[in-house]
């Protein structure tokens, strides 16, 4: 175990490298950040811009920027934000936490849905409660994330005024977006319990359950969920990355102070230090989860942990 | 396994009536009646197809979670609180009833059992469920379970998952769990057939012991006539969904009535069928026409070895060993030691037997001369010369004139390519032959020598019957002319009946093309039947090497007596000659550094060499 966690850590190390390395080439691409921030303060001449860039040390070679980026990780240190000067570290610290809990909200949206769902569409295979969850599943995976989201608002803050339109203020803040995120989750999510369902009710473990005298819900929830963990547990794993990205979205639309609206601000602004913190973080949340990912499998499957 | 005459004066316990069962239009079940009464072993026996693991399945109701509908009949069940008919009854009843008053033991030991709980969890289940067990109270009594079927340590086994268990071990816990509410009926679908025979014969008699002590009714599902004839009181023949025959164990066998059974006993190979003679024999072959058997061929003396040749193949002191264990750092802890100095020689027109259980390294011996094995050390040679040093071009001789039949028919041929394409493979590959209507004519002509239609290669695997798919095998083995044939378990998977057409066809092939086998296998009779020599493997050396005769008359090491023993004979006057066997199978996997002790062979007789065991 101990020789297990000291190669992902290495691995997380490698991955961060590689990732901060494009993000801090890819974004000085997009623009010089001295015209933004000069923007509105009328004439601007040449000599003032340099006097920007060297300030924020924009006038060194790219490599010294970037190895002076890196120095700062080891102390935790992200730098400041171009605009304000507020520390990195304070806004991440601000926004992880709903970035988080908007996360891990959608996460048990889907598997509080897809399970049951998944397991009746398989038990139920080729008859009308499966027929009406696959189609619900093809709608599901249909729409857009944004499109929903708004669809939301609409019905939801706008037209009958239940649910506040944006913002973190108490729970009833959480159902729409973790509802949109959710939706969009478990429309995979369903499909594949059902296909790893169909493949476990063939196992003859599952007969011999019956055989037993066990309840139905024992034989499904028990004897044959536990072995669809793997696959369930891998594809959480991979969404997971993808739900970090849809986040970006979906935070916008209902204005969630999150990572995803400090990472679209920074871009905007080209705010370099504050993309750049936010990058290493949601690359160091996936490495992170996937390890989690790797020891989830020990737990749920016994064949895994003697290896 | 009691005494059926006293049991005739009680009433059933279970009573099947008329039962037919269908899925979707096929009827796989057809007007089935039969009974068991406590204290009694019923055998069903068939081939596959003939409906007896469906029937098993109706009785416990689990058929319809495959689909299956029960469209006729009654399943009477009644242990003295009045009668329940099993097909009409609620599921919520039937739930009482299963894993309770009637248990169901599966063939599979490997897939039976929930990977992902640990032993006692399964068996624990079903004992807090019907017997209203606390916790605490249900492991000791899983414990207790556990040592009734022979398990040593059942504390720790509680613990333990089921990939941590050997299969004989598996079948076992399998056991306890159908055991755990002392069961009035207890139906048993093929328990012993993935199981090797000297853990089959453990089970057989941890199963009649049980029986005995509980008293239960058993339905014993199978297609081995030899076990059959080991522990059943009555018999049914099925055939193609219909019961065909009924009757005590000692008159089916002696005086077999309907013609299916008739063939049936007459295809199954008995151990010890063949004492006092030299060579293997060719034996007339009885198949079903429709509905009425026929008898094709004759018995006669095969003699195709010829002694006096230098060996086709020969195998010099062969070591095969794989890593396994590994540290971390990626040093190897431990080590499979499949084959250790093995040596043995093949002649032209000769059958050499490799026999052995799981773990004896008979499988990995016969991937190394093919080369899909490397050896640790050691020497091939074919035809004289070491394959190790052969060029390209004899290597390419070397691949066209070995050729190997696997186990799985059905695996080992390409689902999405017609058989005459499999067939044709091989001569393309070798370029025997180039033009095109000269390799269709190749591919018919194999066909029909392996009794089948030469229109049949525009086909697709899926469209043939298991015995059809080991036909095309054999065809393809054939196409490039090969001397030597290694087939690996190549009747394992079979039906009897179309096993000993196989073997026939084996035979027939040996006698007209001077073909060498090394044929590798676990069942004793067959290789009685067929073999010239026989070379007995146990933890990858050989313990015993002879002649047939000298093998199966005068068996000398102790391990080849046991193997012997533990085969269970289709002769009911001979039953209960089973041995009490003990222990588990052992494992080839040793610690670095642990060598094996290399076995010295004495030569007792001309050519039978038996191990000293050190």
């Amino acid at each position: 175990m101990a020789g297990f966690l000291i190669k992902r850590f290495l691995q997380a190390i490698f991955v961060v490298l590689c990732v901060t390395l494009l993000v801090a080439y890819a974004i000085r691409l997009t623009g010089d950040p001295a015209l933004m921030l000069s923007q509105g303060a009328g004439s601007v001449t040449e000599a003032d811009l340099a006097r920007i860039r060297t300030g924020l040390g924009l006038d060194r070679p790219f490599y010294v920027q970037y190895l002076d980026f890196l120095l700062g990780l080891f102390t935790l240190d992200f730098g400041r934000s171009f605009l304000g000067g507020t520390p990195v570290r304070e806004l991440i610290g601000r926004a992880l936490p709903a970035t988080l809990a908007l996360a891990f909200a959608s996460l048990l949206v889907s598997i509080v849905i897809s399970i049951p769902l998944g397991i009746a569409s398989a038990t139920k295979r080729g008859r009308w409660p499966d027929q009406i969850i696959r189609v619900l599943s093809l709608i599901g995976l249909s729409f857009p994330n944004f499109w929903l989201a708004i669809m939301l608002v609409l019905v939801f803050s706008i037209t009958l005024q239940w649910l506040p339109p944006s913002g973190m203020e108490g729970w009833q803040s959480f159902l729409m977006p973790a509802l949109t995120m959710g939706i969009i989750l478990t429309a995979t999510n369903v499909r594949l319990v059902r296909t790893a369902m169909l493949e476990t009710l063939q196992q003859q473990y599952v007969t011999v359950a019956r055989a037993k005298g066990l309840s139905e819900t024992i034989v499904l929830y028990k004897h044959a969920l536990r072995n669809c963990a793997i696959p369930l547990i891998t594809y959480l794993g991979i969404q997971f990355g993808g739900l970090l990205g849809g986040i970006v979205v979906v935070e916008r639309v209902f204005n969630w102070p999150g990572l995803g609206t400090l990472a679209f601000q920074a871009v905007a602004d080209r705010d370099y230090p504050v993309l750049q913190g936010v990058i290493v973080v949601l690359s160091l949340l996936i490495v992170v989860v996937n390890l989690i990912v790797d020891i989830a499998y020990g737990l749920v499957d016994p064949r895994i942990r003697t290896e | 396994m009691t005494e059926t005459n006293l049991m005739s004066d009680t009433s059933p316990i279970l009573s099947v009536n008329d039962l037919s069962v269908a899925f979707g239009a096929a009827r796989v079940v057809d007007r089935l009646s039969f009974s068991v009464r406590p204290g009694e072993t019923v055998a069903i026996v068939g081939e596959s197809g003939s409906g007896k693991s469906v029937t098993s399945l109706s009785v416990m109701r689990l058929v319809e979670h495959g689909n299956g509908r029960l469209t006729s009949g009654s399943i009477l069940f009644d242990a003295g609180e009045g009668t329940t008919d099993l097909a009409t009854a609620g599921e919520a009843r039937m739930r009482k009833l299963r894993g309770n008053e009637i248990a169901m033991i599966f063939q599979e030991p490997m897939t039976s059992l929930n990977p992902v709980f640990t032993v006692g969890n399964q068996i624990c289940e079903t004992l807090i469920l019907h017997r209203n067990m606390s916790r605490a109270e249900a492991r000791a009594e899983a414990a207790r379970l556990l040592s009734l079927v022979r398990l040593s340590d059942a504390e720790r086994m509680l613990d333990r998952y089921p990939h941590q268990l050997s299969g004989g071990m598996r079948q076992r816990v399998m056991i306890a769990m159908a055991l755990a509410c002392q069961p009035k009926v207890l139906i048993a679908d093929e328990p012993t057939t993935a199981l090797d025979v000297t853990i089959q014969a453990q089970i057989l008699s941890i199963l009649a012991d049980l029986q005995r002590e509980l008293g239960m009714a058993v339905v014993f599902i199978t297609h081995d006539m030899g076990v059959v004839a080991e522990i059943a009181d009555r018999v049914v023949v099925m055939w193609r969904g219909r019961k065909v025959e009924e009757g005590a164990v000692a008159d089916i066998f002696a005086n077999p009535q309907h013609p299916y059974t008739q063939t049936l006993l007459s295809a199954v190979p008995k151990l010890g069928a063949m004492t006092g003679r030299a060579l293997p024999r060719r034996l007339a072959l009885t198949v079903m026409d429709g509905e009425t058997p026929r008898r094709i061929g004759e018995d006669r003396d095969h003699g195709t070895a010829d002694i006096t040749a230098k060996p086709l193949l020969a195998v010099e002191d062969l070591t095969v060993r794989f890593d396994v264990g590994k540290t971390m750092f990626g040093r190897v802890t431990h080590r499979v030691h499949a084959a250790e100095k093995v040596s043995f020689d093949i002649r032209p027109g000769e059958t050499l037997a490799l026999v052995g259980e799981s773990g004896s390294g008979k499988s990995t011996i016969g991937r190394t001369i093919q080369g899909l094995q490397a050896p640790t050390s050691g020497r091939i040679l074919y035809d004289g010369k070491p394959v190790a040093d052969m060029t390209g071009d004899e290597t390419l001789r070397l691949r066209r004139e070995i050729q190997y039949i696997f186990q799985d028919p059905f695996a080992s041929l390409d689902p999405r390519k017609t058989v005459g394409f499999s067939i044709a493979e091989p001569i393309r590959t070798h370029g025997l032959l180039t033009d095109n209507k000269a390799i269709r004519q190749r591919v018919e002509e194999l066909l029909v020598k392996v009794g089948l239609e030469p229109s049949h290669a525009s086909r697709y695997p899926h469209q043939f019957s298991g015995g059809q798919r080991q036909r095309i095998c054999i065809a393809r083995a054939l196409s490039c002319d090969p001397k030597l044939i290694i087939a690996d378990e190549a009747l394992s998977a079979l039906d009897v009946s179309v096993q000993a057409q196989i073997i026939e066809l084996f035979m027939a092939l040996q006698e007209e093309r001077k073909l060498a086998y090394l044929f590798i296998s676990h069942d004793m009779a067959v290789v009685e039947r067929m073999a010239h020599r026989v070379a007995v493997l146990y933890l990858g050396q050989i313990v015993e090497m002879g002649s047939r005769a000298q093998i199966f008359e005068t068996p000398t090491h102790p391990y080849t007596r046991r193997l012997l023993s533990a085969v269970p004979v289709a002769e009911p006057g001979r039953r209960g000659r089973l041995p009490l066997l003990e222990g588990e199978v052992p494992s080839p996997v040793r610690a670095v550094g642990s060598e094996p002790t290399i076995l010295k062979h004495r030569e007792i007789a001309p050519g039978h060499f038996v191990a000293a065991d050190a």
